[in-house]
């Protein structure tokens, strides 16, 4: 979504595909080596979802090589191809169809050069696990003979066209994850694993609230060798000894006196914040037909609270500052971006900054990852030529990195005599869901803004609705509607720094949009399935999905006792990617269970069904913990929901049970797994509490508190 | 201070300051990878190790409570050669996203089949309810306990 479309740099190959558009040179891409493999360079990286291997297997598929000849490189800068951020599900689709269409390219060109030699046409050859069979069967050469001999400096030209999906041998079927023997061997692997000479360790001492000063920092003997590194209000201890480096962050902590001030809105009121805060309106989508008069209306407002990534593992990065240039080993999901505002809050130009990726926790979004860059770069300036490195608290996770900001969207529609949607008005108000680096005049780091003199944290804003949206993600109703008005009011105030999370406005939005569905359902009296499929005719894919979901749980499913029932969704991610329906099943007891979840998706062409199917149960099952437990807890200083007690996320005995389909669709374009099943399992799971309880939930999440609420 | 323990069955000794942390020292002195921090208070089980054969969170255990005694970390279960058959029942049902809290249940997980080699569901899910895994790869996870189950009876 903020990749910068363009024509290759010789303005050769305006249409070329995904990010070969932004980079077009093939050498970006792939080399081969003389030893007999082949390395593929995505800018894209691995957060735990799988990526690597399913580029692999594209790459294996199209040079008709052995899946273990295939080496995926690590992104770095300025190495890698700038392909912006991992997000928004659009790695197969930007890096999966470069690297397939780079590899096209690249077979072509070898295969020529193979042919020329020998006086044959390239047609005449089949390769064979990298090796060029001639006719008879006689090798004439191979990638590896040649790695040397064929240049791939030249930017794509866009005229080779990838196998047919028949020809495919590797994309499409289901291939075991690279990374995970390393991961349950106990391998060092993550960058919180390596282990270099001289290596020194750091950690952050944040500030008692969002809005305080550094009073005093008392000269305390520390233990170790710790020492302080001060920039304004920004302070970490550095020590040779991890050990040392967290006990001296703790003394420090709770000798250190700060000032501070009350800057948050009062956390019980969420709603009334978002009413009255300043805000930027916007039109996201209107149109207006012909409309029979309403029948059947309904005026509802749906809210959520801000949620946190929550990832098991805490932020971490390495540092190296010397001769006033500056390396950095991360796990970002955009190093380029990441390195912009490096550049920006140190002074630096952005190519005395080299960035290497390296594989971090499980991240679903916009965390911390960046701004645990900029603490390393600080503690690593004061000590030059040694690398140092820093790793989160849980309180910092939790309690420091962005949040994915609350939000209302106010609902207001009818149904006609007939039972067909005649109007729909939607209003959203809330933060924008990005404040991803490298994308404004000010950095979004966040020691920037304890700093001296502090960088302004830009506010928060959504990405337009072409390029995904934010808050208005999946705001505009996939249903048939002739009247339709959806309007965004952007906070523009941000007292809580705001960013994507997994799905980003989707969340509340397919819950809010499902819910009205049912109801006016359910007031005409129609089936909440063929009440969506009548509204759905235009779009035969997203009634394949829910019919097959409806299959999937026996829907009219019958209550399994008292307290239980079952409710239904589906929605079409960002309106532009992957279509997921799913059943929920709940149970209704003093809290809340989800005890079965039925999941059905169409992502078009899948490279790793087995990969595909572990993301999409994935966000069922983080969609079920945000739906029945997430809320980021405040006070008027700072987040106060800083550890798993106060932020509890679901455990393996609140874990539903889960059926899933993917609908085989090899011929379609791939459109991205790893958020399309978030908004319809939140959506069900309301839907289910209905059945099972008579209310109709309004807030996320659906705790007893909230369910009491609706009940009134 | 001087402590000594087994360590995936061999002798370890290390001079500590006072106050380090089992996981401190695994991770730090005795350079191990397995197991991991994750929230430094018992409510994640990233650091699960093992003690005289009992998972245990090593965050907030001090290095001297493992003063001659056993201590087994996910190293000590199998090595890509010849894997665990948890470790390969992991493998097969590709039970796993980000892995971070791997280690940690595989530890758990092999207490588990130690004292009870044929456990239901519900058994499993009870053991492995100290350990949060975000990424949500339970259900596979379940299965591929109740796999190496199996495999370890047959």
């Amino acid at each position: 979504m903020n990749l910068a479309f363009h024509a290759g740099a010789a303005g050769n190959a305006p249409a070329l595909p995904g990010s070969l558009r932004a980079e077009p040179l093939l050498s970006r891409w792939l080399r081969f080596s003389a030893e007999g493999h082949v390395t593929v360079m995505p800018g894209k990286v691995e957060i735990g979802q799988g990526i690597l291997t399913a580029l692999a297997q594209i790459a294996a598929d199209e040079l008709d090589v052995a899946p273990g000849r295939v080496r995926v490189a690590a992104a770095s800068t300025p190495g890698s191809p700038n392909e912006g951020v991992t997000s928004g599900s659009l790695s197969v689709q930007e890096s999966g169809i470069a690297i397939r269409h780079a590899c096209a390219e690249a077979r072509a060109l070898h295969l020529a050069a193979a042919a020329g030699r020998a006086g044959l046409r390239p047609e005449q050859f089949v390769v064979q696990d990298g090796r060029f069979l001639g006719p008879g069967g006689i090798e004439i050469g191979s990638y590896w003979a040649q790695a040397e001999a064929v240049p791939l400096e030249m930017e794509a030209r866009g005229d080779v066209a990838p196998k047919p999906r028949a020809g495919r041998q590797v994309a499409g079927r289901s291939a075991p994850r690279l990374d995970l023997p390393d991961k349950l061997f106990g391998r060092a692997r993550f960058l919180h694993d390596l282990r270099w000479p001289g290596l020194l360790h750091a950690r952050a001492v944040r500030p008692p609230g969002r809005d305080a000063t550094l009073l005093e920092l008392p000269g305390a003997a520390l233990p170790g060798d710790a020492v302080p590194v001060r920039h304004g209000n920004f302070l970490c201890v550095v020590a040779a000894d991890e050990w040392a480096a967290e006990a001296a962050a703790a003394l420090l902590a709770r000798r250190i006196r700060w000032a501070v001030r009350d800057s948050l809105p009062e956390g019980t009121d969420l709603r009334g914040w978002l009413d009255a805060a300043p805000a930027e309106a916007s039109v996201v989508a209107e149109r207006q037909e012909p409309a029979a008069p309403a029948a059947h209306q309904l005026s509802a407002c749906f809210t959520r609270p801000f949620l946190t990534h929550a990832s098991i593992g805490t932020c971490c990065a390495v540092a190296l500052w010397q001769e006033e240039a500056l390396e950095v080993w991360t796990h970002s999901q955009g190093i380029y971006n990441l390195r912009a505002d490096l550049a920006l809050t140190l002074g630096l130009s952005p190519e005395r900054i080299v960035l290497h990726h390296v594989e971090g926790a499980g991240c679903y979004g916009h965390n911390g990852a960046d701004d645990v860059a900029l603490d390393a770069a600080l503690a690593a300036r004061a000590h030059p030529g040694r690398p140092v490195r820093v790793v989160w608290s849980r309180a910092e996770e939790l309690g420091w990195g962005p949040l994915s900001p609350a939000g209302l969207i106010r609902i207001d529609a009818a149904v006609d005599a007939d039972g067909r949607l005649c109007r729909w008005d939607a209003e959203l108000r809330g933060n924008g869901h990005s404040s991803r680096p490298g994308r404004a005049a000010h950095p979004t780091l966040l020691a920037a803004a304890h700093l001296d003199p502090p960088f302004p944290l830009p506010v928060a804003i959504d990405a337009p609705l072409a390029g995904g949206g934010g808050a208005q993600r999946n705001a505009v109703p996939g249903y048939a509607v002739p009247a339709l008005r959806v309007t965004l009011h952007r906070l523009r105030e941000m007292p809580l720094r705001s960013s994507a999370l997994r799905g980003l406005g989707a969340l509340l939005n397919v819950f809010a949009i499902e819910s009205v569905m049912e109801e006016l359902a359910a007031a005409s009296g129609q089936d909440a399935v063929d009440f969506r499929l009548r509204h759905l005719a235009h779009d035969a894919r997203a009634q394949a999905v829910l019919r097959e979901a409806a299959a999937l749980c026996g829907w009219p499913r019958r209550p399994a006792g008292d307290g239980t029932g079952t409710g239904i969704a589906v929605a079409r991610y960002k309106n532009s990617g992957a279509w997921c329906a799913v059943a929920a099943e709940v149970e209704a007891a003093e809290v809340v269970r989800c005890r079965r979840l039925w999941i059905a998706a169409d992502l078009g062409e899948v490279i790793n069904p087995d990969g595909a199917a572990n993301q999409l149960e994935g966000g069922a099952i983080q969609a079920t913990s945000i739906a029945l437990k997430e809320a980021v807890r405040f006070d008027r200083q700072g987040v106060t929901s800083d550890s798993w007690e106060a932020y509890p996320v679901l455990r393996f005995s609140e874990v539903p049970a889960v059926e899933l389909r993917l609908l085989p669709r090899p011929d379609e374009p791939p459109l991205g797994a790893g958020e399309a099943s978030l908004g319809p399992t939140i959506a069900a799971i309301a839907g289910g509490i209905h059945a099972a309880l008579g209310l109709r939930p309004r807030q996320l999440p659906f705790t007893p508190d909230t369910l009491a609420a609706a009940m009134e | 201070m001087a402590v000594a323990f087994t360590l995936n069955g061999a002798p370890v000794a290390l001079e500590a300051p006072e106050g380090m942390t089992l996981l401190q020292a695994l991770r730090g002195p005795l350079a191990l990878s397995g197991p991991r921090f994750g929230c430094g208070a018992e409510a994640c089980g990233c650091c699960m190790v093992t003690l005289d054969g009992d998972p245990r969170p090593s965050c907030t255990l001090p290095l001297d409570a493992a003063q001659g005694r056993d201590v087994g970390t996910v190293e000590g279960l199998g090595t890509p050669e010849a894997p665990h058959p948890l470790q390969q029942a992991f493998l097969d049902e590709q039970a796993g996203q980000c892995g971070w809290c791997l280690s940690g249940i595989l530890v758990s997980a092999e207490a588990l089949l130690r004292r009870e080699p044929d456990p239901d569901e519900a058994a499993v899910r009870a053991a492995l309810e100290p350990h949060l895994c975000r990424c949500g790869a339970q259900n596979r996870m379940l299965r591929a306990v109740l796999r190496a189950a199996r495999a370890m009876r047959a």
